[in-house]
């Protein structure tokens, strides 16, 4: 793995970028831990025996055609989909116990979802407000702050009072990741962010991730971009029929794929 | 055909012994109203609890809720109002029963009690509708920003369903003040009731109906505009449906 910390009892992680530079490394748990993970649909089997983590400060791709399990895969990690076997801790908390406060763990944990997912009856700054207020108990004005602030960061705040229906796709996809990122979060999962959008805008939301993969943020992304992969990604996951066929360094998935199958796909993808 | 017909009969005085006929109408009006309105309450409380709990992903709740609907929606009004009035009080302990019979305005209790659960069925299954009909990732979205299944109904989901079920909402609120009628059958004095006994007693029996009928559309055309107004200042800008863009 790509990740060049120092020795764990070295204090201050010197590779991690900035924003995370100052926290100790603690541990050497990975943020995300997904072992020997199994989900059916009835008689039929979704997730193989999934097993692959992210590190504190890593970007982990996941990859692969549709159908494969990468959405489902990303959902189980703040426990939007049950699984029934395996084991999955973010942060060292096991998911799948029911003794775990799932609204805690999930409060913690940003998801952008494909159809961006904003909440249409509520103006943009209030759908920045409402999660921070009801669930981390924030005041109004802290509430407010916080989401002026990151929507401009997203580039969106001359838009705060609109509601989601009056803005682009990808307008309302960085308005999404805004959303999550008022929270806090120690991760952030990304389902498939680009593809419901217009080609055009597509570049835009990267933008926005990929600035946010700089800063050190903790990133899982199920995507088919594989510029984004290319550029900020640490390792690549790839999935075929529930199954995890290759995780590797992005250099090594892209340079040279072990799996005929991750050979097929990126022949596929790449070949324009 | 040889009719006599005589628009003043509403100012003659009712053999009631106090007011006119157009008191006597006024009266049937306002329990027409009454009854509709506190049957059209509970109709809406109930029915968006049964409602919501149809859709909750827990089965014994969702069962319970199917349970009613189709107890409720299958029964002929008619036919539950009769139940209510007639059978339920002889069911209970004698006692109780008594109490039920002799209590005043048995019939008004009684025809709010049936319509607002008749009503509240078919509401349970509009809002039902309506959060089917949101995007799975709305609740998802909600979830995964650590709000509970309480907050995300409340502040997500419900919000929008609101506004979704608001005409076929208007549909309801309708058939509940019309459905009033039925009440007549136990006894309640409403406007139907009160047209019947004007004819009996005057025998002019097309102005009565032609009264009651004028009042029931006027009454309709204030809630029908009414919701419409609503519908107008929820309306969400943007939205797929909405009136304002």
């Amino acid at each position: 793995m790509s990740m060049t910390n120092g020795p764990e009892t070295a204090g201050p992680e010197t590779a991690a970028p900035i924003g995370r530079a100052l926290e100790p490394a603690k541990t050497v748990a990975p943020m995300i831990q997904i072992e020997g993970v199994s989900k059916w649909y009835g008689p039929i089997q979704v997730l193989k025996t999934c097993t692959t983590r992210v590190e504190k400060g890593e970007v982990v791709v996941v990859c692969g055609p549709s159908g494969s399990g990468k959405s489902t895969l990303i959902k189980t990690v703040n426990g939007l989909e049950v699984f029934q076997q395996g084991r999955i801790t973010v942060d060292g908390i096991p998911v799948g116990d029911p003794k775990t406060d799932l609204p805690k763990l999930r409060a913690r944990v940003g998801m952008v979802f494909q159809h961006f997912e904003l909440f249409p009856h509520l103006k943009i700054i209030e759908n920045l407000r409402l999660a921070q207020m009801k669930v981390l108990g924030r005041s109004f004005e802290e509430a407010n702050a916080k989401g002026l602030k990151l929507l401009d960061r997203v580039g969106i705040k001359m838009h705060a009072d609109k509601y989601p229906g009056q803005l682009s796709g990808g307008q309302q996809q960085r308005v999404a990741i805004a959303r999550a990122l008022a929270m806090d979060p120690i991760a952030m999962l990304f389902d498939e962010p680009t593809s419901a959008l217009d080609p055009e805008m597509i570049n835009e939301v990267l933008d926005v991730m990929v600035a946010l993969a700089k800063e050190g943020m903790t990133m899982m992304v199920v995507t088919h971009e594989m510029g984004f992969a290319r550029k900020v990604a640490n390792r690549v996951v790839f999935m075929d029929a529930g199954e995890i066929v290759e995780d590797a360094p992005t250099d090594t998935f892209f340079g040279s794929p072990r799996s005929e199958r991750a050979q097929a796909f990126l022949s596929k993808i790449l070949s324009h | 055909m040889n009719y006599h017909w005589n628009w003043a009969i509403f100012w003659e005085p009712s053999p009631e012994g106090w007011g006119s006929y157009a008191d006597m109408l006024m009266s049937g009006l306002y329990w027409t109203l009454a009854t509709s309105i506190a049957a059209w309450i509970m109709a809406l409380v109930l029915g968006v609890i049964v409602g919501v709990l149809r859709t909750m992903p827990y089965r014994i709740p969702a069962a319970f809720a199917y349970a009613y609907v189709e107890l409720f929606r299958n029964i002929p009004l008619l036919v539950q109002m009769f139940l209510w009035f007639f059978v339920m009080p002889e069911l209970v302990p004698e006692d109780f029963g008594r109490w039920l019979k002799q209590m005043p305005n048995a019939p008004f209790y009684t025809a709010v009690i049936s319509l607002g659960f008749f009503t509240s069925a078919r509401v349970a299954e509009q809002v039902r509708a309506g959060v089917d009909a949101l995007p799975r990732g709305q609740r998802m979205a909600g979830t995964a920003l650590g709000l509970t299944l309480t907050q995300v109904y409340r502040y997500v989901l419900m919000p929008m369903v609101f506004r979704i079920i608001l005409p076929p909402l208007t549909s309801e609120f309708l058939n509940c003040i019309k459905n009033s009628s039925v009440a007549l059958t136990i006894g309640l004095m409403e406007l139907t009731a009160r047209a019947r006994s004007m004819q009996e007693f005057s025998f002019q029996v097309f102005e009565a109906f032609t009264a009651a009928t004028l009042l029931y559309v006027a009454i309709n055309l204030v809630v029908t505009f009414g919701m419409r107004w609503l519908e107008k200042s929820v309306a969400v800008p943007g939205y797929i449906g909405s009136s304002r863009t």
